[in-house]
């Protein structure tokens, strides 16, 4: 990211240091209107991104706001600045959060370590094999991309209903389970690897599995971080399956789970306010923690669930 | 960014098949090969293709959640009624509409604000956060924030039309010209770190030397942007368009969390006519021809873009 931040170099810049070195043989006009310009952008970026936080602040503060106060509305919100923690203390101690939990961690976790075996597997054999049918099978990856998935809810509604599987786990952590994308990322990945010790190991006679296990795992690790924590976000953030193939409130889903409390707590405004923001705190935890993966991650798959 | 993603020049292909005995090592390879696809190649069947089989068969049956199997054929009946019947061309509309309202702003504030950002030398993570935070958030969470943001009179955004001087503003979610424009807002403010990153990750692949050599002719830098980066982005401006505009298609969470397709109908997306005709309904023949339409619709829209690529490049190459 750093190496290509100053993409363009050699103008002044609000953010650059006194110490930069001076722009080449740039005209004093442009340099000072480049200077306007750069001032502008930083100004629309910082109105723009106050925009893009104020929701999710406003969301904060209500939460940490009396239900009393917040039933009132937006002024009494403003008016009232003393911190309560009640909202938390409830759904705590409650136990539908939990439940949320432990459903989205169970399904969330299985599906990345499922989908991400299956499908570095067959990207390894895409990449490094030579077989009968390869075309075909690369063909079929190029045709699944296409398919949008969310479109098949009801056939797959009647496929898991006739498999049995309808109010389990399984009916969310399989269908899942095959993450084109990942295929199609894992392959260009694992083409762009260097064939030397494969070679080496092949003349020794190891088998293709320990070229995948102890050749080319090791090297992928970077991708399949950045893949696991996508699909990990993916999953959890699926609305549509789980809802309707999870009738079970205690299977439900964080996002299921949320999608029921504005129903059910009434005019409790800073305890819904409080649920979204439990819900989506392991997600902004995970995000602060591994933000290059997950970047990389969707920029390099460059399409979403 | 997407630069440790990205592949390493490619290795020269070596036929790993001539290691071994020629026809022997070549069908073993085979058998291995077939071996790692097959934990694969079972999901995507059974998941993602029987799925899709199976659809285009019900439709042209009357299958129920009721009864087990397929139901009586019932030929074109579910199409004939799909495309005769109001809600389906209303929810469609709707669908478009959506579409309309939302795939400008975001590609074009994206654009805008992934160009902006690339060019800061400081606090690129902040922004980077700011705008991208939201996209990894459940809807349902996103819902129940602008619920409440959009509450007629005490919520956020009514208090603030207050301050404006307008003391009775019309409620967003609950007036129909107006409910779809609010879940379009919330959506623009949701996604728009996902196109922000696509032009972030296409904006530094633009070699630095580029603007160098433009700075050192005495380009500014507005005529920097307009003649290299517009340019050098089209490719990355095209896949966002496309992703954004199939992505806005499928839209059903937010309609679901935030009207459920109220006032009235005035807000129903198809997707939602989908699963109201399955679940509520239990008709699931009559879904399944809904959803082959949607499919349809959204396959249409892959297949111009390929053929406005290929018409492209082949123009390029006439030239």
């Amino acid at each position: 990211m750093s190496a290509t931040t100053n993409s363009s170099s050699g103008r002044g810049g609000v953010g650059i240091s006194a110490t930069a070195p001076p722009p080449r043989r740039v005209t004093t006009t442009i340099r000072s209107s480049n200077r306007i310009f750069d001032g502008v952008s930083w100004v629309v970026l910082v109105v723009a991104a106050i925009a893009w936080l104020l929701p999710s602040l406003w969301a904060l503060k209500t939460s940490f706001t009396s239900n009393g106060t917040s039933a009132v509305g937006a002024q009494a919100i403003l008016n009232d600045w003393a911190l309560t923690f009640d909202s938390y203390l409830t759904l705590i101690k409650g136990g539908d959060l939990w439940n949320w939990y432990l459903a989205s961690a169970v399904t969330g976790v299985l599906t990345v370590v499922i989908s991400m075996f299956v499908c570095s597997l067959a990207a390894f054999a895409l990449s490094r094999m030579n077989f009968r049918g390869k075309k075909w099978a690369m063909g079929a990856i190029l045709v699944g991309i296409m398919i949008p998935s969310q479109v098949l809810i009801v056939p797959l509604f009647a496929e898991l209903n006739q498999m049995g599987m309808l109010g389990t786990y399984w009916a969310v952590i399989l269908p899942q389970v095959p993450q084109v994308i990942a295929v199609f990322v894992f392959k260009r990945f694992f083409d762009g690897l260097p064939r030397d010790y494969e070679e080496a190991a092949l003349i020794d006679g190891a088998s293709w599995w320990r070229i995948y296990t102890s050749v080319i795992l090791p090297m992928a690790r970077p991708v399949i971080a950045a893949m696991s924590i996508v699909t990990f976000v993916w999953v959890w953030n699926n609305l549509l399956l789980p809802l309707f193939v999870l009738s079970n409130p205690k299977l439900m889903t964080i996002p299921v789970g949320l999608a029921t409390v504005q129903g059910s707590f009434g005019q409790r405004v800073s305890d819904i306010q409080a649920s979204s923001i439990l819900g989506a705190l392991p997600l902004v935890v995970l995000f602060l923690i591994f933000q290059r993966q997950v970047i990389e991650g969707v920029a390099g798959s460059g399409i979403k669930g | 960014m997407s630069a440790a993603l990205a592949a390493p020049a490619p290795a020269a292909a070596i036929d790993p098949s001539t290691k071994t005995t020629p026809a022997r090592g070549a069908r073993r390879m085979t058998r291995t090969a077939w071996g790692f696809l097959g934990p694969f190649a079972v999901f995507y069947v059974l998941f993602l293709i029987w799925p899709v089989i199976y659809m285009f068969i019900s439709s042209l049956f009357n299958t129920t959640l009721v009864h087990q199997g397929l139901g009586s054929f019932a030929a074109l009946a579910n199409y004939r009624e799909m495309l005769g019947k109001n809600e389906f061309w209303v929810s469609m509309w709707n669908t478009i509409y959506f579409t309309l309202l939302t795939v400008p702003p975001l590609v074009f504030i994206a654009f805008v604000l992934a160009v902006l950002a690339n060019r800061v030398q400081r606090g690129q993570w902040f922004f980077r956060l700011a705008f991208f935070l939201p996209f990894i958030l459940p809807s349902a969470a996103i819902a129940l924030i602008w619920n409440y943001i959009f509450t007629p009179a005490t919520g956020l955004w009514p208090t603030i039309q207050g301050w404006f001087g307008d003391t009775n503003p019309q409620s967003v979610l609950g007036t129909p010209d107006l409910a779809m424009v609010g879940i379009a807002l919330t959506t623009v403010w949701w996604t728009i770190g996902f196109n922000f990153v696509l032009f972030l990750a296409g904006l530094q692949e633009i070699p630095r030397e580029i603007y160098e050599a433009a700075a050192v002719d005495g380009a500014s830098a507005w005529q920097q942007i307009k003649s290299i980066t517009v340019p050098l982005l089209g490719p990355t401006t095209g896949l966002v368009v496309l992703l954004q505009i199939i992505a806005s298609l499928k839209i059903f969470d937010q309609v679901y969390l935030m009207t459920g397709g109220g006032p009235g109908i005035s807000t129903e997306v198809v997707l939602q006519l989908v699963t109201n005709t399955a679940f509520t309904d239990y008709r699931v023949g009559a879904a399944s021809a809904a959803s082959v339409l949607l499919f349809i619709v959204i396959l249409l829209v892959t297949l111009v873009r390929e053929i406005i690529e290929r018409a492209s490049a082949k123009s390029k190459r006439e030239n």
